[in-house]
């Protein structure tokens, strides 16, 4: 504050300035003299800093304001609970609540390893060597680049490196996996009563559909015999079925229970499949794992930079310290640099994962899609999150749908803000550890 | 492939399906339907979603919206079931589609008209003629103020506001207004993905004209007027309301919205389902989305594409010279323009 104010005065008076020992002395008598101006300058500018940070607090209450305001009406069970819906008054976010609590976490998992890891590894092991270094600081200066790019192009490379992994596994064709486990593929047959294709128009006839299981999902399409025993799900459960074929010359049976078993001759069955909890494919295709990967490349150069400045934060008598006890590398990154690194550490992960949260151009070039009746049950699922059912929202002419995406804001707001404070009381029971 | 069914039993059958059979609840039906493209077609593709999953509650129905053309690279990998379409299937999407091995059925489902909107309190523009729009719109016509449109028209500067140009919207419009020739859209214009900031634009501002789907004009009637456009085969003005978009008489800026479903998808049974709830409920569903339903003869023959399997894949509006055929759908989408 005072050299600034020192560095404004000194001009004015231009002769004293240049002119060595006597000058000190009118130095000395202006700023004395001038003290009054000095504290002036020094409450405006404790003024203005009030007047600019009060600005953006004012700024957010009102959009916080505004937004709860907008949003709280529409708030309802049926919002958390419910599936998108073209009915305003039904339209929920269900799906999309879960998929960005997935992808999120799943993130959070993935990159914080990797992030801190990196972060110990530039920090904690400085290279001696000089080709080391040149290696290292170019890392650095990548990271501090990659920090910078915008995030729909970390969509884009999402989407050849994890969605089609570079065409590795073969074009992927059809979108179809290279490698998989955890599928079961079913031929499914309709009855003739079932599809409007070929109903035959006899009302009593029950509509059914019949699984044939199948080895692989290359196999030829079953052909279906009379006699053949096939599934049909019952509720959740799958019962065994003998159904009845029809050729193509025959009249269909007249008996409604026979001819609800009955399968056309000629029909071609749709391939389907089941996935366990655990599908896995290659490559990764539109699923959660993709998402959160490339939501990964978006977070991972913020925290490593920031837990990087929370490594260099820590004191390095404590380092000496340990070492001087005869800690190894790994006893003193694990003892002493990390916990007392973390409070750092945290806030910057804090800060990385609200980022990945709200981000939206990323998912919608790799999952792009907006409606979606099921939270995701494995890795491979198709998702949607939260800040793209927001977007589709506000991009619809009605306006009841605008109250929704409000309401939607407000469901967002606490899905980060609880993140956050899971964070927050994490840094502040590590930080009374470290003390 | 042909299903030998006895003649009678296809007549059954055939006015069967037009009476659309609207199943009971059925969970026992299992697999999934893959749909993305047109954010314009989106609304009501969510709907047959909606309404469908009411009846088939285990069929998972995924609907995006990467954009008519973004919709259709993935449907020409045989990525996805269904493709959302604001306009016709291009030449080169087409050829995309063939050298892949992905036949389909082209199928409309919904009218929209553009619109073209003013400000609430601008009393001077009743109409607008063809000539005029592209005296507005193209960098040919290069009109910078609105005396230099029509004379008696105030000496102020016209502003513009006008979808993305990724969307089908603006492909259209742009397609209408300039055709084939070299010129094309002024790059002065204020564009936005997300039409209601469109909205906000002309309605914030006494000079400006915007274009946008009937359905955003319809929800904001009370903040934008629309403006009559001269049929150019009839000279008429004609505004856009869903008795002239039905008919045609709103035209060129009326145009149907599309559905493309996957010939090999379409053999399962769970597309089967969903396209022929799709093809019945569309009327309906159309409505309910803010855009105009199509003659039911039109449902009818896409109804009749699906029928006839291998016979009803390929495209209506492109010539077999891989030109593009225009006009009335009613004119277009007849087995006889159908393209392999």
């Amino acid at each position: 504050m005072s050299s600034e104010n020192r560095k404004d005065e000194i001009p004015s008076d231009g002769a004293t300035a240049n002119a060595g020992a006597s000058g000190s002395r009118a130095d000395k008598e202006k700023t004395l003299r001038g003290s009054d101006s000095r504290m002036a300058t020094d409450r405006a500018f404790r003024r203005a800093c009030v007047i600019i940070a009060g600005i953006s607090v004012v700024i957010l209450t009102f959009l916080l304001g505004s937004i709860v305001l907008q949003g709280l009406p529409s708030l309802s069970i049926t919002l958390l609970t419910g599936t998108p819906e073209p009915e305003p008054s039904q339209a929920g976010a269900w799906p999309a609540i879960a998929g960005t609590v997935w992808v999120c976490t799943i993130c959070a998992l993935i990159t914080l390893p990797i992030g801190i890891g990196t972060a110990v590894l530039i920090e904690e092991f400085r290279p001696k060597s000089r080709l080391g270094r040149r290696l290292l600081s170019l890392i650095q200066l990548n990271i501090s680049n990659l920090a910078g790019v915008p995030s729909v192009v970390y969509g884009i490379l999402g989407l050849t490196a994890f969605v089609s992994m570079f065409g590795l596994f073969g074009a992927a064709k059809n979108g179809e996996p290279a490698f998989e486990i955890g599928a079961t593929y079913y031929d499914q047959f309709t009855n003739l009563a079932s599809d409007p294709f070929l109903s035959m128009g006899i009302e009593d006839a029950e509509e059914r559909y019949f699984l044939a299981p199948v080895a692989a999902s290359s196999d030829p399409p079953t052909v279906p015999k009379s006699g053949m025993t096939m599934f049909e799900y019952i509720g959740e459960t799958l019962e065994p079925v003998t159904i009845n074929v029809v050729g193509a010359e025959d009249f269909p049976p007249t008996d409604p229970k026979e001819l609800s078993l009955s399968v056309d001759g000629n029909s071609i069955p749709g391939r389907i499949s089941e996935k366990a909890w655990y599908y896995f494919r290659l490559p990764f295709g539109r699923g959660v794992l993709a998402g959160a990967l490339t939501l990964m490349l978006v977070i991972l150069p913020v925290i490593i930079i920031s837990s990087q400045e929370a490594l260099r934060a820590v004191p390095s008598s404590l380092r000496d310290g340990a070492r001087g006890l005869g800690a190894t590398s790994w006893q003193v990154i694990w003892n002493i640099t990390l916990p007392a690194a973390s409070p750092g550490i945290l806030t910057g992960s804090i800060l990385a994962m609200s980022r990945a949260i709200g981000e939206t151009a990323p998912i919608l070039i790799i999952a792009g899609i907006v409606y979606i009746r099921n939270a995701p049950h494995h890795l491979m699922d198709s998702y949607t999150v939260l800040p793209l059912q927001i977007y589709n929202w506000t991009s619809r002419p009605q306006e009841e749908f605008h109250a929704i995406a409000a309401a939607g804001i407000v469901v967002l707001l606490v899905i980060l803000l609880s993140f956050n404070a899971i964070a927050v009381i994490l840094r502040q029971r590590m930080q009374n550890k470290v003390r | 492939m042909t299903l030998n069914i006895s003649r009678f039993a296809t007549a059954f059958c055939l006015t069967a399906l037009v009476l659309a059979p609207v199943s009971a609840q059925n969970s026992s039906l299992r697999g999934t339907v893959e749909i993305d493209g047109s954010s314009t077609v989106y609304p009501i593709s969510e709907a047959a979603a909606s309404g469908f999953n009411k009846s088939y509650s285990n069929v998972k129905v995924n609907v995006g919206v990467s954009g008519t053309g973004g919709g259709f690279k993935r449907f020409t990998k045989g990525e996805t079931d269904i493709s959302d379409a604001s306009r016709p299937i291009k030449d080169s999407e087409f050829a995309a589609c063939k050298e892949a091995g992905v036949n389909f059925y082209e199928l409309p489902v919904a009218y929209d008209g553009l619109t073209l909107v003013i400000h609430k309190e601008n009393d001077w523009m009743d109409y607008l003629t063809l000539d005029e729009i592209k005296k507005i719109f193209t960098t040919e016509g290069g009109a910078k103020s609105w005396s230099d449109v029509r004379a008696g028209w105030p000496k102020s500067e016209i502003k513009i506001f006008a979808p993305g140009t990724d969307s089908g919207t603006f492909d259209y419009f742009k397609e209408v207004v300039v055709g084939k020739r070299e010129t094309s859209l002024r790059e002065d214009m204020s564009t936005s993905e997300d039409d209601n900031v469109l909205v906000t634009g002309v309605s914030g501002s006494p000079n400006a004209i915007g274009f946008f789907g009937v359905a955003y004009y319809e929800e904001n009637k009370d903040k934008l007027k629309s403006v009559a456009v001269v049929n150019p085969s009839t000279g008429e003005k004609v505004s856009p309301t869903a008795e002239t978009i039905e008919d045609g008489s709103y035209a060129p800026f009326s145009r149907p919205l599309f559905i493309y479903v996957n010939a090999k998808s379409f053999q399962r049974a769970e597309i089967r389902q969903f396209v022929a709830y799709y093809l019945t409920n569309a009327p309906k569903m159309a409505q309910q989305t803010g855009y105009v339903a199509l003659p039911a003869t039109i449902y009818r023959e896409g109804m009749m594409r699906c029928r006839s399997q291998a016979k009803g894949v390929g495209t209506h509006y492109l010539t077999e010279t891989m030109e593009k055929r225009g006009g009335a759908v009613t004119e277009v989408y007849k087995s006889e323009n159908l393209v392999k």
